[in-house]
């Protein structure tokens, strides 16, 4: 029975130290349901993007595919395929390679706040009363704080670069996973199979790797997807508001900023046919040239809408107990 | 129970001076110096120290913040560093955008999406609740200018009902012309509340549901629609404050992008202004004015639950 009932996790070191009851309920199978494989597929996209974009992108990220006319806002062709930007510079290059800095970006702030979040968080349910009510009290005084406030207020004290960013929005999000990190590891410890382990005598590092972590690793993975939307949309909400990313590179969320004007005007000669048949406007060509802000703002709605597929899946295997609703 | 809430509300106004000091350390200390931004980088140094005195710079950090604090709360809200117009005016000229398009937002989302989120959970796993739950994860996960931009794209554009951008306040106007100028931001905070708010009241309705008397009504035979309207809905009033009070404040943020995006004048976009030109003061005040706002509905949201828990209100 060894091999089957390893997870991922334990299979690191290979010494089980002990055996499973024989009347142990076997463990579920983890499968995504085929919502979950379309998140798959289309996060894997993004990120295949994200790491490949310098290569594959047609043109860099402030050429111009026009470089002879005056080309704003132009409907696709076959030499931009979405168009043209407020700058006439390509979107589809700009939306590639602002794929990797949205990504990069917000994976390295996720990864930071786990880091710090877990860290504390573990430190906390497992250390003795004072540590944590100390932890715990300022932790609450940043999580009243709505966290567009707290990193509008960052960035105007210290200005906005991508190590700025990156921390700003890690220790923000930090807040949250040091509470749910926390909340975990207290239920966990007083779970009987600690006790026992506490019994036996095993030491706090043992029991933290063999039987905290094994027991919070789907949770806590679950929870990370999550809290990974949620720096995307606060990295790209900051961008948008012209605080994040700074022009000219090309990010996600400044790209719907900088591109804004094409929702309020049509440059009659950005559109190759303005007139249907009937002699009515023709809306399919207007829309073209709004792909300018429709192209970054629906590439992160699907990046962040499939974390979301995967998210649930994993969450409804893992008991969605403590990361829903959070 | 009245112990618990005033438990509560202490609370509440400790967490408002903490984050009273955040703020305060977040502007004031890491930077400095505001000086060297009022005057610019040609300023002398001497020119600087008498400025940073008329400014009270040069006190150390904690008298400052107690001064700051003292005359916030008398009413003083300083001068903008930027353009060197009292705060109290620059808020005055917006305020009311904001606080008219969220109280809009308010009265007309939020009924709207109990009203969804009761539906959902009358008949779980139905063809309805399927569609409203999946639209309202996708634009919970989706950015708010996505929506916005939709929003444009339909309306602005395909209809040619509005215009794409808002231009102008609510100064003299109706009910209904505030409805019809702020159409699309208002119909888009409404859509970024009511995506959290369905899915939470359909969370708490189906809690209630899931509860021993309501077994026991269904296994006396009560038709399902009284069952909700008898005997889940009142026992789900507190969880669906509490969830009200916390989507008031998801608020917040949504009216940051909002305004930025469609480019009208409000406290959101002065914030953001203010961030631009490092004007601390306003920042202060804008941001201890947003914070102290959430951290008042999170009161609501926590008291809602304490007064609409049994055991609680009737303690033995």
């Amino acid at each position: 029975m060894s091999d089957s009932t390893k997870t991922a996790t334990d299979v690191a070191d290979d010494e089980i130290d002990f055996q499973e009851l024989y009347d142990a309920a076997p463990r579920q199978k983890f499968r995504f349901s085929w919502t979950g494989w379309i998140g798959v597929i289309v996060v894997t996209f993004w990120f295949l993007i994200a790491i490949l974009g310098p290569f594959i992108a047609p043109y860099g990220e402030n050429d111009l595919p026009y470089p002879d006319a005056y080309s704003e806002f132009q409907v696709p062709t076959a030499k931009a395929l979405l168009g043209t930007d407020v700058d006439d510079r390509d979107i589809l290059s700009r939306i590639i390679y602002g794929a990797g800095r949205t990504i990069g970006i917000s994976l390295a702030a996720t990864i930071l706040a786990y880091l710090v979040g877990v860290s504390l968080g573990v430190t906390a349910a497992v250390s003795g009363r004072w540590i944590d009510m100390g932890l715990s009290r300022v932790n609450d005084a940043f999580l009243s704080l709505p966290t567009i406030m707290l990193g509008l207020v960052v960035i105007a004290a210290v200005g906005s670069s991508l190590t700025v960013l990156i921390f700003t929005a890690g220790l923000i999000y930090a807040t949250i996973v040091f509470r749910i990190s926390r909340a975990l590891a207290m239920d966990i410890m007083v779970q009987d199979y600690v006790e026992a382990a506490r019994a036996r005598g095993e030491g706090l590092w043992w029991i933290i790797r063999k039987e905290i972590w094994p027991n919070a690793a789907m949770p806590m993975i679950s929870d990370f997807g999550l809290r990974l939307i949620y720096v995307i949309l606060f990295v790209a909400g900051l961008s948008f508001l012209g605080l994040g990313v700074q022009p000219p590179a090309a990010d996600w969320g400044n790209m719907v900023r900088e591109n804004l004007g094409a929702l309020q005007h049509v440059p009659y000669e950005a559109c190759p046919y303005p007139k249907n048949a009937a002699g009515e406007d023709n809306w399919l060509c207007g829309i073209g040239t709004k792909f300018a802000v429709l192209a970054p703002a629906l590439a992160i709605s699907t990046l962040t809408v499939s974390i979301n597929l995967i998210v649930d899946d994993l969450s409804s295997y893992a008991g969605g107990k403590l990361t829903k609703g959070m | 129970m009245w112990s618990m809430i005033l438990r509560r509300i202490g609370i509440g106004i400790v967490t408002m001076f903490a984050v009273s000091v955040i703020i305060f350390c977040g502007t004031r200390i890491l930077p400095g110096d505001a000086a060297q931004i009022r005057l610019g980088q040609e300023a002398t140094e001497t020119n600087l120290a008498a400025f940073r005195k008329e400014l009270g710079l040069d006190r150390p950090a904690h008298v400052q913040y107690f001064s700051w604090v003292k005359d916030t709360l008398s009413g003083d809200l300083g001068v903008s560093l930027a353009s060197d117009v009292p705060v109290t005016d620059l808020i005055r000229d917006r305020y009311k955008n904001t606080l008219y398009v969220s109280a809009v937002t308010a009265v007309i989302g939020v009924p709207l999406s109990v009203l969804l989120g009761i539906l959902a959970a009358m008949f779980p796993g139905g063809i309805y609740d399927r569609v409203v739950t999946f639209i309202s994860v996708t634009l919970v996960s989706a950015p708010e200018f996505f929506l916005a931009t939709l929003l444009v794209l339909i309306f602005a554009f395909y209809f040619n009902f509005t215009s794409a951008v808002v231009v102008g306040g609510v100064e003299g106007k109706t009910f209904l012309e505030i409805l019809r100028h702020f159409f699309l931001p208002i119909m888009a905070l409404c859509m970024i509340i009511a995506a959290q708010l369905i899915r939470m009241t359909r969370a708490a309705v189906l809690n209630v549901m899931s509860s021993p008397y309501v077994e026991m009504a269904i296994l006396k035979g009560v038709p399902r629609k009284r069952i909700i309207m008898r005997h889940a809905l009142f026992n789900a009033i507190g969880p669906i404050v509490n969830v009200i009070a916390l989507n008031l404040a998801y608020l917040i943020s949504g009216v940051v992008i909002i305004e930025v995006f469609f480019a009208y004048s409000g406290l959101a976009t002065l914030m953001v202004q203010g961030v631009q030109t490092r004007d601390y003061n306003l920042i202060q005040v804008l941001g201890m004015l947003f914070c102290c706002v959430y951290i008042i509905l999170m009161l609501i949201a926590d008291i809602a639950s304490i007064v609409s828990n049994p055991r609680l209100r009737h303690p033995r």
